[in-house]
């Protein structure tokens, strides 16, 4: 076995409850050392997959292995992986180096090593000296760390995170993505994290899968997901994005000629979609792909250019965005730019917006 | 002006709505406990000629038999609530833990339902199994396990039976109810960790239930240790049972200043054993009382 073999494979993983299938043959692999994320909406299976992985739950079929061993019928407690909770599920009847020090108590080890492994996890996770303290003596942030540092002091193989940074404020939220992208770095351990926030998988992330209905969507690296996500859903749920219902009406090559259900016509390019003349189509455009111009000259020729209105101005900082109504009617959400050109945007101005062919996704209408 | 009247208005709702817990307390428990103690620091030393003194408490000291009756019924009683305890631990793991919804409700109520019956009438029941004509005695004879009748009655065992069957739902559901605030998360993240279920039981379910445990062993302490029915009617009139013994001093002899003493002992008794149970297991009577 050479060191490069991943760490986690799933080969057509099954859960069925009575009467719904939970996980649909879901098969990836997860490289060793690297971030894995499985991103989805609620109720998408994640958490039934995660609680496989970790033993909780058997599955109906397929086959689960991590280091290359299959864990088919291995209890949770003699697998080689370690989970940190929603609600983290830190003891509180035990002190921090007591909740750390349990797995290590165990597997038998001995009193004052295990003493030296808490102090020393809990100084790896920036928190020393915290071992005499109570659980509830500890604020949000902390007490996360601590959950890390209770599994990775027993150095597993792969590590699972079920929506860890949920319970805690923005701020913090947005902080903990960036800490705990480092530990995993620190750590140099595989992490398996589920979350239904994709900007958590896309800015911790090596790799995402985006799953829908027990289903794995699409695997691959962050910006391939938000670039160029391979279905329809993908595409809506990664980020955000307008959706334009439409009809092809014209292919030449990859250059797909489209009519809204409005009436606006469009060019896309999307090399691939497998989409013939008179097939529904839906088409996904991010905001900040949308150019915003006071003049229609503006625009280069290839450009899919029309006249709007603007709707309201949405200011969020450097996310702030337009909301502009087009000709059809249809409400389109464009990113403000950023240079200061038309910032003074107010309700009822009349805009130009453009697009590039090439930056719109373009997919077969669902049950068509 | 007007907030004084309001505020006076509100102070006597106040005492309107503790006067019943006052009363109750004053009227039916310090009251009747002064009495007691008055009487039992009283020597009779002739027709109506009584002095203060210790004398029946000396009496206690004196004979063998009181104490000796003291320190079986202490002793008894704390088997009794340990067994409850080793019984009620898995029913009420098993109601909070691994049932849901309508099978909870339903195990929690046949807990409840020999409960509608009133004691005396559950301790006939006991006693119909249990006599030398009853349900075992005949099962076992007609079987051919025992060639003749066998009374199972009258003895330390079927004190112990009553008792704990007597009890047991008052240590079920304090020890539901703080069980069922238990995360399974935490189970989980036990097994997780490498946890056995043993060593999962002993270092997250037990801690966790202390509160519950030592509540519902308070209870039951107390319910074995003041009853008198039980121990009478499954032990028989040798069941040496002390609050036997304190109903003969005040019904049978008319003795009641030994009566309240020994009545007085019991107290100490029970708040002295329920003291030193709270300063092993480290809980504190309003943290475990007042939780459930």
């Amino acid at each position: 076995m050479s060191n490069t073999d991943p760490d986690l494979v799933c080969r057509d993983l099954t859960k069925d409850f009575d009467d719904f299938r939970a996980v649909d043959h879901v098969s990836f692999e997860v490289p060793r050392g690297s971030f894995f994320s499985i991103l989805g909406p609620s109720g998408c299976g994640k958490t039934t997959l995660l609680r496989m992985i970790a033993g909780f739950q058997s599955p109906t079929s397929g086959d689960l292995r991590i280091k290359g061993k299959s864990m088919i019928g291995v209890p949770p407690n003699k697998r080689p992986v370690s989970m940190v909770f929603q609600h983290l599920a830190l003891f509180p009847t035990m002190n921090i180096g007591d909740n750390v020090g349990f797995g290590l108590r165990q597997r038998g080890v001995g009193r004052a090593d295990i003493a030296r492994r808490v102090d020393e996890v809990l100084a790896r996770v920036g928190l020393p000296g915290v071992s005499a303290r109570r659980v509830d003596q500890l604020s949000g942030g902390q007490k996360q760390r601590v959950a890390i540092a209770r599994c990775m002091v027993l150095e597993p193989d792969v590590l699972l995170l079920d929506e860890p940074l949920g319970a805690l404020d923005l701020k913090l939220r947005e902080h903990m993505k960036v800490e705990l992208k480092s530990l995993q770095a620190a750590f140099n351990t595989t992490f398996v994290y589920i979350t239904h926030d994709q900007s958590e998988a896309l800015v911790m992330s090596d790799n995402i899968a985006v799953m829908n209905h027990g289903r794995f969507e699409q695997i691959g690296a962050p910006h391939e997901v938000y670039h160029a996500p391979d279905t329809a859903f993908v595409a809506g749920f990664v980020g955000d994005a307008n959706r334009i219902d439409a009809k092809v009406a014209a292919v030449n090559g990859a250059m797909l000629t489209l009519t809204s259900d409005a009436g606006t016509k469009m060019k896309v390019e999307a090399a691939g979609a497998g989409l013939s003349v008179g097939q529904d189509a839906q088409v996904f455009l991010r905001p900040e792909a949308i150019e915003l111009s006071t003049s229609k000259d503006s625009f280069a020729e290839d450009r899919n250019a029309s006249q709007c209105t603007v709707n309201s101005v949405l200011f969020n900082g450097a996310n702030s965005s337009v909301i502009v109504r087009d000709a059809a009617g249809n409400l389109i959400s464009v990113a403000m730019p950023q240079t200061g050109t038309i910032a003074d945007l107010r309700a009822g101005d009349t805009v130009f917006t453009g697009w590039r062919p090439d930056k719109a996704r373009c997919y077969p209408a669902a049950g068509a | 002006m007007g907030s004084d009247t309001s505020n006076h208005a509100s102070k006597f709702g106040f005492y309107l709505l503790l006067a019943p817990i006052l009363l109750w307390l004053v009227v039916l428990i310090i009251l009747p406990h002064v009495g007691l103690f008055v009487v039992s620091i009283s020597e009779k030393v002739g027709p109506r000629e009584y002095e203060t003194g210790l004398g029946n408490y000396a009496t206690f000291f004196g004979e063998p038999l009181y104490w000796r009756t003291f320190a079986r019924t202490a002793i008894m009683s704390v088997l009794a609530t340990a067994l409850t305890l080793i019984l009620g631990f898995p029913i009420a793991y098993y109601i909070a833990k691994l049932t849901r919804g309508r099978t909870k409700n339903t195990l929690f109520l046949m807990c409840m339902i020999p409960f509608w019956v009133s004691e005396l009438v559950r301790t006939f029941g006991w006693m119909i199994l249990l006599r030398e004509t009853g349900v075992i005695s005949t099962v076992l004879q007609r079987t051919g396990l025992i060639s003749g009748p066998v009374e199972l009655l009258y003895n330390d065992a079927a004190i112990m039976v009553g008792l704990v069957y007597t009890s047991i739902l008052f240590m079920v559901v304090p020890l539901v109810t703080t069980l069922d605030s238990l995360d399974d998360s935490l189970i989980e993240a036990g097994y997780d960790l490498g946890g056995t279920s043993t060593s999962i039981l002993r270092e997250i379910v037990i801690p966790h239930a202390m509160p519950g445990i030592v509540s519902g062993c308070i209870v039951v302490f107390m319910l074995s240790l003041g009853n008198y029915l039980t121990p009478i009617l499954l032990g028989g009139k040798d069941s040496l049972w002390f609050t036997g013994m304190i109903y003969t001093q005040f019904i049978t002899r008319f003795n009641w200043e030994l009566g309240s003493a020994l009545g007085f002992l019991l107290l100490a008794l029970s708040s002295g054993i329920v003291f030193l149970g709270l300063k092993l297991s480290k809980q504190s009577l309003s943290d475990t009382m007042g939780r459930t």
